[in-house]
């Protein structure tokens, strides 16, 4: 090998150098073409592509949503308020380890597991480099802290929004409703284009009835942003368009009341104006903290409410159905006198009780004793069961049912709230299709003084109270006063509707029946005279009712309701509107189980009345329009 | 054989330069390959000022080391290459004992002052001592020469993949397989060790790195994970795409403006560029490139012995190797490997190296002697 390596052939060499290069040469000229033409494809034959998928990458559209509508009460008092919330989000791409950062995140704003828990669910939900919620409605102090320790947090960020607020709280709950998170069950009935971007939708009550006006429409914009999303530049805006303020026909102060003066009972208290329709006042009791459901309320707290026997989310102004018995005399002695069944100075013997032809069976008045000899004005204001019988007897089922109808009773008032129930008003036809039976008379007995089959709501109870203060005319319930756009200052009035009115034979059957509803309250044997005729300097028509739950057995005497558990006794009802010449206010109440009519509901309707006499000393013509 | 002028004063530019040891040709192409770089940094930096000055600043201590290096005979390389050499080993083999490990891998010295890469070393020890091996052996080399010269070239490939650092230490055993392949390795030896890597491959696969492998995983389907690896490869394919024939413009460039280009300074920068500058900028790039390439082998071709011609041919080859896989994975041809785009990457240590291989090519070119013909 050395002698081999002694004799190197330099030319040689030099030549097996230059083919080498050669070679080598082509080589790399093939190696750079193919840099070139796959560069080429890149930038020519794909360039449309790519210039796409760069602009996507620039431009960002952000969806920005409305703010919602207002809601008002007639006055203007704010019944839904929107605050502005700070809430807390992790882009999590932008974080090197989320759980060390979330540990020392929680020694600055208080992240409890559950927030940890809904973060990590919407996380596995959310595209990359968004922003995800760990912590709803910091503090100003939480928002201090951060703010002051931010530098430590990259990929943290505060983000202001507004949220919904209910000043009135649970005074309103049912009647002005809440909005919650949206669901894909909500998305299936609105235009999701109108919701991209939101986190609310209405859900309950006037929240979700007028959803549509409240909500507004999302604006967008167009930016510029870099790979961690952070807007950089805008190119493009479109405002949203803000939710219509609403106004609503209630008195948040006449509510606020009527939720007192039911005190610590079940029940509900419907209070309107006989004139318009509009709703001033509606109570359920008992009732719960509307601004829970805001931003989603807690597992334990909803299964708290939806466990509790009293039944708190449940709107028992529209949706409770209860026997609205002596309440609807006034609906029957008219049919009576329409029909010319009964002439209303005819007396009418009533002993205790009445028996059918062929039956044994006896049917009780409410008072053993019963009335003595009673005329129409008398039976209403004494509250006579048995004159009602006797009337119910001439009339038949079929004209109870008819004038029931005629006020509203057996068909939802149709009023602007979501979840409205229909009660009952019994016919033979409704018994053939409910229970595949003929009617029996005495179920027109037990019909006649609001028992047996017929259940009404105290919306429709206060309906058919409007209607008799109005003699026959008014419109349907409602809440929505009217509206203003948040661009123009224009107040715009709901189209009021009205309700087929009650033409009756002879207009001084009114009368008639409003004279007997005033001496309820006024005269010394007025079943509520007592408990509501006190110290009036006002004029009051009324009738009170006391719907039995549990039958009573044969012969048994009516119990001390003292004795009787509360769930079996009697539901007590009143209905009445004021002022007798120019009514200005119609209530009915309801008290589950509170025991008598007039004794409990009565003094409750009173004060809501008082109520709103003390903010309306003048009882002038009524105003629909807010200051 | 008497040496040039070199003793008088120069009197014209061509003798001036020749007395300076300067290739005023590969110069000037160097000069501009460093301003482009410093033009693109600027853009893909976000318009740093500060970052173009370091890089300038790096820049010119690589032109002046250069210029040094072109002052020393290139006898003296060929004399040192094996001690250089020994010196890497050792150093690679200080790295595995007590390296600094920084990003998962150990591949840093820290000397106090400053932290080194053995490996980079090695990029320019391992063909210059190859060429001092075969320059007194008489070429083509037999079978049993190339066996010792594949054994210096897989010695430190070894240690460097070890670190772990494939990429280089490819890139390193590609470097001396150039001047093997220069020294006259015969064809059939070729063909059949590209035969042994082609099924040597699978092997290769089931000793990477996890992350290695996603690399490879990640460059032949990119969409599998457009978040994570993949990330890269789609967005500088989205960066080069929008280019089209003639950019966006220099500063214009999106994609890295807005920080959707990862590494978009380092070894992403081509990515920028290609934007900015379109198909015809890329082209006249890769002419520069090929320009500098071709007068490196052109000074190997007019080289006056075996080391010098080995030395200078494994040189310039590398630094075509290094462009070639640097756009190739940036757009998206091969993995992403950790391989900076020659002369316009942000980054020290690989630009002096490769500096100073241009040193040694001008000194091989101005060294020469005047045969007697």
């Amino acid at each position: 090998m050395a002698a081999d390596d002694a004799i190197k052939d330099h030319a040689a060499e030099r030549r097996l150098f230059v083919v080498r290069t050669l070679v080598v040469g082509t080589v790399l000229g093939v190696m750079v073409a193919t840099l070139v033409a796959r560069v080429a494809y890149l930038q020519v034959y794909r360039h449309a592509y790519y210039e796409t998928r760069s602009q996507d990458n620039r431009m960002r559209v952000q969806v920005i949503p409305p703010v919602r509508g207002l809601i008002y009460d007639r006055n203007g008092v704010v019944l839904a308020d929107n605050l502005p919330a700070y809430r807390l989000e992790i882009v999590a791409e932008q974080v090197e380890d989320l759980d060390a950062t979330l540990d020392r995140l929680d020694e600055v704003v208080e992240i409890r597991e559950a927030d940890r828990q809904r973060f990590r669910d919407r996380l596995s939900k959310t595209p990359h480099f968004r922003g995800v919620p760990i912590r709803l409605n910091l503090s100003q102090r939480e928002v201090a802290r951060f703010e002051v320790n931010r530098g430590a947090f990259p990929g943290v960020e505060i983000r202001a929004g507004l949220t919904r607020h209910y000043p009135l709280g649970r005074v309103a709950a049912h009647l002005v409703g809440y909005v919650g998170g949206i669901t894909a069950q909500d998305l299936g009935h609105v235009d999701n284009t109108r919701y991209r971007g939101s986190n609310h939708i209405g859900k309950a009550g006037a929240e979700y009835s007028f959803e549509s006006r409240l909500h507004g429409y999302p604006g967008s914009r167009v930016v510029e942003t870099n790979a961690g999303g952070r807007a950089l530049r805008e190119l493009e805006m479109n405002r949203p368009t803000a939710g219509e303020n609403l106004y609503l026909t209630v008195d948040a102060r006449l509510q606020s009341a009527a939720y007192e003066a039911l005190g610590d009972n079940d029940g509900a208290v419907v209070a309107m104006n006989p004139e318009t329709g509009g709703v001033l006042a509606m109570v359920s009791k008992p009732s719960y903290e509307p601004d829970l459901f805001v931003d989603g309320i807690s597992g334990d707290k909803y299964r708290q409410l939806t466990a509790d026997p009293h039944m708190p989310l449940y709107n028992r102004a529209m949706q409770g159905r209860y026997p609205p018995g002596s309440t609807i005399k006034p609906v029957m002695a008219l049919a009576g006198l329409e029909t010319d069944a009964i002439p209303a100075t005819k007396k009418v013997w009533c002993p205790g009780y009445i028996t059918l032809p062929g039956s044994e069976r006896r049917y009780r008045d409410w008072k053993r004793t019963g009335h003595g000899w009673v005329d129409m004005r008398e039976a209403i204001y004494r509250s006579s069961d048995v004159y009602f019988y006797k009337l119910a007897l001439k009339l038949g089922i079929d004209n109870l049912h008819r004038y029931g109808a005629m006020f509203g009773l057996g068909s939802p008032t149709g009023i602007d709230l979501p979840r409205e129930s229909s009660g009952i008003m019994p016919s033979r036809d409704w018994k053939r299709g409910a229970r595949d039976l003929p009617w029996y008379p005495g179920e027109t007995l037990n019909t006649v003084i609001g028992q047996g089959f017929m259940t009404a709501t105290p919306l429709q109870l206060a309906q058919m109270t409007s209607l008799i203060a109005e003699r026959g005319a008014g419109y349907q319930p409602h809440v929505l006063n009217g509206w203003k756009a948040p661009s123009d200052e224009n107040f715009q009035s709901a189209p009021a509707r009205p309700l087929a009115p009650i033409d009756l034979e002879d207009r001084d059957h009114w009368q008639v029946v409003i004279d007997g509803m005033v001496d309820v309250v006024s005269a010394p044997r007025g079943t509520a005279h007592h408990y509501v005729g006190q110290n009036l300097d006002y004029s009051i028509a009324g009738k009170s009712g006391t719907s039995q739950v549990a039958g009573l057995a044969q012969n048994q005497a009516a119990p001390d309701i003292e004795d009787v558990e509360r769930r079996f006794r009697d539901h007590a009802l009143f209905v009445a509107f004021a002022p007798v010449e120019s009514p200005e206010i119609a209530v009915a109440v309801v008290v589950e189980h509170g025991g008598g009519g007039s004794s409990v509901a009565g003094p409750i309707a009173r004060r809501v009345i008082d109520a709103y006499r003390a903010d309306q000393p003048m009882l002038q013509a009524n105003r629909e329009t807010p200051q | 054989m008497t040496t040039q002028t070199a003793a008088n004063a120069p009197s014209t530019l061509s003798e001036w330069l020749v007395y300076w040891r300067i290739d005023l040709q590969l110069l000037v192409a160097l000069l501009c390959c460093g301003a482009v770089g410093l033009f693109v940094l600027y853009s893909a930096s976000g318009q740093s000022t500060t970052l173009v000055l370091n890089q300038a600043i790096r820049f010119g201590i690589g032109i002046l080391g250069m210029l040094m290096v072109a002052q020393i005979p290139p006898e003296w390389f060929r004399v040192g290459a094996p001690w250089l050499f020994t010196l890497g080993v050792a150093l690679l083999t200080l790295v595995i004992l007590v390296g600094d490990t920084a990003m998962g891998a150990q591949r840093w010295l820290d000397f106090g002052f400053m932290r080194f890469q053995p490996s980079e070393i090695m990029k320019l020890a391992a063909p210059l001592a190859i060429a001092a091996y075969f320059h007194d052996k008489s070429l083509p080399p037999t079978l049993g020469r190339v066996a010792v010269a594949a054994a210096m070239i897989a010695v430190p490939a070894a240690l460097i993949a070890d670190q772990p650092d494939l990429g280089t230490a490819l890139l390193v055993a590609t470097a001396g397989a150039f001047a093997i392949y220069f020294a006259g390795l015969r064809w059939r030896v070729i063909l059949v060790l590209a035969l042994l890597a082609a099924a040597a491959a699978p092997l290769l696969w089931f000793n990477m790195h996890e992350y290695q492998q996603a690399r490879v995983l990640t460059f032949l389907n990119p969409a599998s994970d457009p978040t994570g690896a993949g990330y890269h490869i789609s967005q500088s394919k989205i960066a080069i795409g929008s280019g089209g024939l003639f950019g966006k413009g220099w500063l214009n460039g999106s994609q890295a403006h807005l920080n959707f280009l990862p590494e978009s300074d380092t070894d992403f920068v081509f990515a920028v560029f290609a934007e900015e500058t379109g198909l015809f900028g890329v082209i006249a790039l890769l002419a520069l490139y090929c320009f500098i390439v071709a007068r490196g082998l052109y000074i190997a071709a007019k080289s006056q012995d075996t080391f010098q011609r080995l030395a200078a041919g494994s040189l310039s080859l590398t630094f075509f190797i290094y462009v070639f896989v640097n756009i190739g994975m940036v757009a998206g041809l091969m993995p992403v490997v950790g391989v900076p785009l020659p002369l316009i990457s942000y980054g020290g240590t690989s630009m002096v190296i490769l500096l100073a291989s241009f040193g040694i090519l001008m000194s091989i070119h101005t060294h020469r002697k005047l045969l007697a013909t």
